[in-house]
């Protein structure tokens, strides 16, 4: 059983070495990984453990980035405080908005989520004295320091990144193993079943919503602070379907999978970029490649094929 | 014995589009009973039973267990309260292990290895506790809903036809699960098969178009002129 927490440690110590050893460009690239990661295992948890097909997980990310973002703009917040704030707002979002979608499933709810960030994004858009809007803002490298630590600094990003994955990887897996992660699983593959075990579907998904949202606010936050910048893009669609998307890459209920679907889009559209304007082109195809060979994504994947103990 | 009630139902109504499949049923269960539900199909036995736990919410009646009124708890609720159903259409976790689907049933789960083996030992499943639950043979899935039902240690158990496509030899054992809960656990059945029904039964309850026909011993079913016409003497006799 500890091989899996022993995998995921080499994983952790993989990316602190990563950290000091890359050069700049890359380990800044690995520090935006890792937050982006966290966004994603949060939804993971919803999507792929507990079966939630949620379309509405950027309101939950700018939720937490715009609550660090003009906590310190407009609130003057020193900056741990304003990291604190990101999962409060994004969790609180995720539980009303978790209380509305729940009363429906499947395509309703992907539906209704998606309706709600759609009115999320429109109204950070209509704040826009207030929130810029789509040109959004700028943090400036002054607020941006936890005491004597300066978050805008290279390395220190890299293992601030890495502190809040590190927390957010081991909570996760501490979740699926526990007898919650059976519970959300057993939503997951047969709710009606579960019910007629005596427990209560509702609360249970929206606890997992709540979690889920957490997870985003706490990335979007990070990358506020991390990156300075702030603004309403990251409250659009596309940052509710790339979660599902390094999700599906990575593989759907498996507790590294985020990471890995991550990490493998951020370079894919990296390195397609550099050769071609239609790297959206390139990621569509893999995407197309994945479906149809490897549905359950890498790690499913390999779960299904030996690889049984994988979490 | 004293004949103490656990379950009373009293003008139980629920409509589907205006066609009464439960037509104001009164149904009392006596602690530590067998007692089978029976009737043609369309009957309103598999309603009725879904009014009892809860999956579907009467129009009209109430429903007492154990003197408290559950009428309006949800089907979570009434779990807790000691009411367990299971499905007539096998419904367990298929992508799951055999030990996954029962540590799920398990309200306690200090030492789960040991609940589950144990809860696995009653249906004789224990050798399968590895196995992926959608890839058993039809018989096993059977029991272990069953298992997973007993896991809940109900005081009501509700059987909604559990020998339906059991082979012969595997009714024999299931007859003989179902008498050794007895009295610890109530149980009703709904079972198509008069076999099984006039061997196990303490009591039956005879349902035809929504409404309760006849409710007394196996001898006293058997003869009701009523029962006869509608159901016994029917097409569908198998006594």
């Amino acid at each position: 059983m500890n091989r899996a927490l022993a995998l995921h440690l080499i994983v952790v110590a993989a990316l602190a070495a990563g950290i000091f050893l890359l050069p700049v460009y890359h380990a800044t690239n690995l520090a935006r990984i890792m937050v982006l990661a966290v966004f994603a295992m949060g939804y993971n948890l919803a999507f792929g453990y507990t079966g939630l097909l949620s379309l509405g997980h950027a309101m939950f990310f700018a939720a937490g980035m715009y609550a660090a973002g003009l906590g310190i703009t407009l609130g003057g917040w020193p900056a741990g405080l304003a990291l604190l704030a990101g999962p409060l707002a994004g969790g609180a979002l995720a539980l009303a908005a978790g209380a509305l979608a729940l009363r429906t499933a499947g395509v309703s709810f992907m539906i209704v989520t998606l309706m709600l960030a759609q009115a999320g994004y429109l109204t950070i858009l209509y704040y826009t004295p207030i929130t810029r809007g789509e040109e959004g803002f700028v943090l400036a490298q002054g607020l941006r320091r936890i005491g004597a630590f300066d978050l805008s600094q290279d390395l220190n990003r890299g293992l601030f990144a890495l502190g809040l994955f590190t927390a957010g990887l081991l909570l996760s897996l501490a979740l699926v193993r526990a007898r919650f992660g059976r519970i959300m699983v057993a939503m997951r593959e047969n709710e009606e079943r579960s019910r007629m075990l005596g427990y209560n579907p509702f609360t249970v998904k929206l606890a997992v919503m709540g979690i889920s949202g957490a997870y985003a606010g706490a990335a979007g936050a990070a990358y506020a602070l991390l990156f300075g910048s702030v603004g309403a893009s990251f409250g659009a669609i596309a940052f509710s379907i790339l979660p599902l998307l390094w999700v599906l890459l990575g593989g759907a209920g498996t507790t590294l999978g985020p990471l890995l679907g991550a990490g493998l889009m951020f370079y894919l559209t990296d390195i397609a970029s550099s050769y071609t304007s239609a790297h959206q082109f390139v990621v569509g195809a893999a995407l197309l490649v994945l479906v149809l060979f490897a549905p359950r994504g890498i790690l499913g994947a390999l779960r299904e094929r030996g690889l049984k103990w994988l979490p | 014995m004293a004949a103490v009630t656990l379950l009373e139902a009293r003008g139980l109504q629920r409509h589907f589009g205006g066609i009464p499949a439960v037509d104001g049923v009164d149904l009392t269960l006596r602690a530590g009973e067998i007692h089978a539900l029976i009737g043609p199909n369309g009957a309103g036995k598999t309603t009725l039973v879904s009014l009892l736990s809860g999956r579907i919410t009467p129009q009209a009646g109430r429903i007492l267990f154990a003197g408290e009124d559950i009428t309006a708890l949800p089907a979570h609720r009434r779990v807790a309260k000691g009411i367990a159903y299971t499905f007539q259409i096998t419904s367990i976790y298929p992508r799951l292990t055999v030990f996954d689907n029962v540590a799920l049933a398990l309200r306690d789960s200090r030492d789960l290895p040991r609940a589950v083996g144990a809860a696995l030992a009653r249906t004789g499943l224990q050798a399968l506790a590895g196995e992926t639950a959608g890839e058993l043979s039809y018989g096993h899935q059977r029991l272990l809903e069953l298992t997973m039902g007993l896991a809940l240690k109900p005081r009501l158990l509700i059987l909604d036809e559990p020998t339906q496509g059991l082979a012969n030899e595997d009714i024999a054992g299931f007859k003989a699960l179902v008498r050794s809960l007895v009295p610890e656990t109530t149980v009703l059945l709904i079972e198509h098969n008069m076999e099984v029904v006039m061997d196990l039964a303490d009591r039956i309850t005879v349902l035809n178009f929504g409404r309760s026909l006849a409710s007394g011993t196996p001898a006293e079913v058997r003869a009701n002129a009523d029962v006869q016409a509608a159901y016994l003497g029917g097409d569908d006799a198998e006594a």
